[in-house]
């Protein structure tokens, strides 16, 4: 049996630490074993076509462990075609071994050959990854013949719901085999927002590719743009200076707020509980106008740019931004009183799809949705940096795994977000905030690792030359939370599935690509 | 003889053209209690106006039915709304049909309803259609032993008759109505789609029950299941008032000053029923839909209660 400490690990650096090691074939399911039996989880798994020799492809996964993060390369040669597959270690790899072949033709032995993020939009030949791919044909006009798994049984049928929705939501499909109104099974169809994020980063000039990663999750822009960053800054050599760190930790924390402010308020109202959403938006607003009037953007959008943050925090924005914290703290515990105290909207979160900390355990459940089935991982506790590490963050988890887990968990980030932001405030380092950037060398690879609010956002990055970039690969938490959200919805009832999936709110953008 | 008949013109105008305001007033009591702007009171006309202008799209495998059922829905609530007494109590047409033809006019409604929503073959169509079945089996015996428990002490069953009783007699407290009158309103939530059986303001497709009905309706079609739901309400209500409140209402033998003191008399009414619906709208979360029998079963309780206390105590 292969273990990792048999691998060659190249330190490549970073917080939390990452290192590299190139593993064979006939050792990438029993690496992953061993990697699952010492408690690392699968991060991501992508893959590519190799900088220096275009016959050749790497797939690559990344664990994070205590320790740091560990990234696997396994060298596959252009004409095979089959990989081991991870998935029986790690269900939520299936998705991304799926989308592996659907982009570099590379198919993962792991027994479901269905298309993952093609869809009837490019055919199935095509391999958008490749570099000798001709253009695809504009409209190919292939019927989409997408084979679901069919429940059948006395009384059991479908219903099929989406990828247009009554609401202004991102499109996704979710099939329902139900009897009466229990739901037996729920199968998910996603990439309908796919756009090709990875293509459009090839070639781009290194210091523009921030501005393209926060747009790829709109809700997430901070996180995103951060990530990227972090990735150019470990293998440029430039460390920020310690205002700017704060600034952005300040700038994710508030995202932060702001999100869970509007999820509270949207899991309120999809309990027939408008009042909810009434009161959370105006709170959620409040503060968008007040980060609009600190940092010139509602969403603080490009706020973080390679070198630094966009601009200086002004001393009248940080006590405005202190009264307007003051004051979200106590809405949002008034909020809290009455969300707890009320009778109908708690049975409605009680034990409404519900994931054990078990399953949460078997299905890698990450981010916050995690961390409501007792999954205790936060990057922020668990590999902290400034100002984290200086000031650090309370971890909030609960273990019954239910919408009301979840509301729990929101309500206790935002409360200790607020908390950190505050101090934060008061204690900000002087200096500037934006510092050179330096030449990266051509072939470097680094990593971004930043805990968005819906768990880690994970960038690879890999530089070309001229300053171009090779590969950069995103992952959001959503590719591993979306597999669970189809378990925690069975034996629940059907109209209980929106008020679940909001309690997860997953990202259709940020996972489709 | 003339007055009687203005009353029913009078009263069927009121239904017809009040309806939609009743529900503008009610959203409007929501918005304020919740703290957001409210929308237009006169919102539902225009959204009315909006859709009769609009080209009908039909599905392709339509039947006659669907296309009938708006007519046939509508049809049911103006009928019922020219039977309930709501300005006077001289009704001609309220001959017609009783309290009872009156909850199996509901019934035609629903079951057209629903039939409509399931002949398109949709997945949602069907899945409200099945939820509105349940909601009014369980609903329609609750009316029915409110409607009793009323009918007993004013021994008939005509709405009419139960107005004119209650409001020639000397005001007397009559607990078993105070029973009937809760059994009533809980109907009337289940009844009207309302929180917390159902949401009115739902965009979530798989948690609704009567908007579901009619998401393949469009234009002059959707206009009139919209007016009729409307029509139902301010049915309901002037059904709760005729029982409970009936006091100010003009008498059988009333000329056209009592008409029109009748009106502001209903309009006040009406506008409390309006505030009174908002705030347990706005109190309540949605319940999950398996509790729904349980509200329901309370109704009935509650109903049956009513009864008992008026039989076990002749009051």
């Amino acid at each position: 049996m292969s273990t990792r400490a048999q691998l060659q690990w190249q330190w490549i650096g970073g917080t939390p630490p990452a290192w590299r090691a190139a593993v064979e074939a006939d050792q990438w399911t029993s690496v992953a074993r061993t990697m699952h039996g010492d408690g690392a989880r699968l991060l991501a798994l992508w893959g590519g076509e190799r900088r220096s020799d275009a016959a050749r492809i790497e797939v690559l996964a990344a664990y994070l462990d205590q320790e740091g993060l560990r990234v696997t390369e396994l060298d596959v040669p252009r004409d095979v075609a089959t990989i081991p597959s991870i998935a029986e270690v790690y269900p939520a790899a299936l998705r991304m071994e799926r989308a592996l072949h659907d982009l570099l033709g590379v198919r993962a032995a792991n027994g479901d050959a269905r298309p993952w993020l093609r869809h009837a939009s490019w055919p199935a030949g095509y391999l958008p990854l490749r570099r000798d791919q001709p253009e695809p044909p504009r409209a190919p006009g292939i019927t989409d013949n997408y084979a679901f798994v069919m429940v059948s049984g006395d009384g059991v049928h479908e219903i099929p719901v989406g990828p247009v929705h009554a609401s202004i939501i991102e499109p996704g499909h979710f099939r329902f085999s139900v009897a009466g109104e229990k739901v037996l099974r729920l199968e998910q169809r996603l990439g309908y927002a796919h756009k090709g994020v990875e293509r459009l980063f090839q070639h781009r000039p290194l210091d523009q590719g921030h501005r393209l990663a926060a747009r790829i999750c709109g809700d997430s822009t901070v996180a995103y743009s951060w990530a990227y960053c972090r990735a150019l800054e470990g293998m440029s050599g430039c460390e920020v200076t310690a205002r700017c760190a704060w600034l952005r930790a300040l700038a994710l924390e508030l995202e932060r707020i702001a999100n869970h402010l509007g999820d509270l308020g949207a899991l309120g109202n999809d309990a027939g509980f408008a009042f909810g959403l009434a009161q959370f938006s105006r709170v959620k607003e409040d503060l968008l106008r007040t980060l609009y009037d600190a940092f010139g953007q509602r969403y603080l959008m490009d706020y973080v740019v390679p070198g630094g943050v966009a601009r200086d925090l002004a001393p009248a924005s940080i006590s405005a931004l202190t009264t307007r914290l003051v004051a979200t703290e106590h809405e949002v515990r008034a909020m809290r009183a009455i969300y707890d105290d009320h009778p109908g909207v708690h049975d409605r979160f009680h034990d409404a799809g519900t994931v054990l900390p078990q399953l949460a355990a078997r299905l890698g459940l990450t981010g916050l949705a995690g961390r409501a089935s007792d999954q205790a991982f936060d990057l922020r506790v668990d590999h902290p940096w400034a100002p984290w590490s200086t000031f650090p963050a309370k971890l909030a988890t609960r273990s019954s795994g239910d919408v009301l887990a979840r509301v729990a968990v929101r309500f206790d980030e935002v409360l200790e977000s607020i908390r950190i932001c505050r101090a934060w405030l008061r204690l900000l380092p002087e200096g500037a905030v934006q510092r050179d950037l330096g030449t990266p060398l051509a072939g470097a690879l680094a990593f971004g690792l930043v805990e968005g609010w819906r768990g880690p956002v994970f960038i690879a990055l890999e530089a070309g030359a001229e300053g171009r970039t090779h590969r950069c690969h995103v992952h959001d938490p959503s590719w591993q939370n979306w597999p669970a959200l189809e378990h925690a919805i069975m034996d629940n009832i059907v109209p209980d599935f929106p008020l679940i999936n909001k309690s997860f709110n997953l990202a259709y953008s940020g996972h489709d690509l | 003889m003339i007055v009687a008949a203005t009353n029913q013109l009078l009263e069927l105008a009121l239904a017809l053209l009040a309806a939609p305001l009743l529900l503008g007033w009610v959203n409007k009591c929501r918005a304020w209690l919740q703290n957001r702007s409210a929308p237009s009171i006169w919102l539902p006309y225009r959204n009315l106006h909006k859709l009769f202008h609009k080209d009908a799209v039909l599905a392709d495998n339509a039947s006659l039915l669907f296309r009938a059922a708006p007519y046939v829905v509508f049809g049911s609530m103006v009928v019922a709304a020219a039977i309930i007494p709501s300005v006077g109590t001289a009704l001609p047409s309220a001959y017609v049909a009783d309290a009872i033809a009156l909850v199996g006019l509901f019934a035609t409604a629903r079951v057209f309803m629903s039939l409509a929503a399931m002949d398109i073959g949709t997945a949602f169509g069907t899945l409200g259609a099945r939820r509105e079945m349940m909601i009014g089996f369980l609903a329609e015996p609750a009316l029915l032993m409110v409607i009793f428990t009323a009918s007993l002490i004013a021994s008939s069953t005509s709405l009419v008759a139960i107005s004119t009783a209650f409001v020639t007699r000397e005001l007397a407290i009559y607990p078993s109505l105070a029973f009937a009158a809760i059994a009533f309103m809980l109907v009337l939530l289940a009844e009207n789609a309302r929180i917390p059986v159902d949401n009115p303001a739902t965009h979530l497709e798989l948690t609704m029950i009567h908007e579901a009905m009619l998401l393949e309706y469009s234009a002059r079609h959707l206009a009139l299941m919209e007016w009729a739901a409307a029509l139902k309400l301010f049915n309901y209500a002037a059904i709760g008032i005729a029982l409970f409140v009936p006091w100010g209402i003009a008498r059988g033998d009333a000329g056209y000053v009592e008409l029109l003191a009748g009106a502001p008399i209903l309009a006040l009414k009406l506008l409390s029923f309006g505030a009174g619906l908002a705030l347990i709208e706005t109190l309540s979360a949605k319940l999950r839909i398996f509790r729904a029998p349980e509200f329901l079963a309370t109704a009935f309780l509650f109903a049956v209660l009513g009864m008992l206390v008026h039989l076990l105590l002749g009051s």
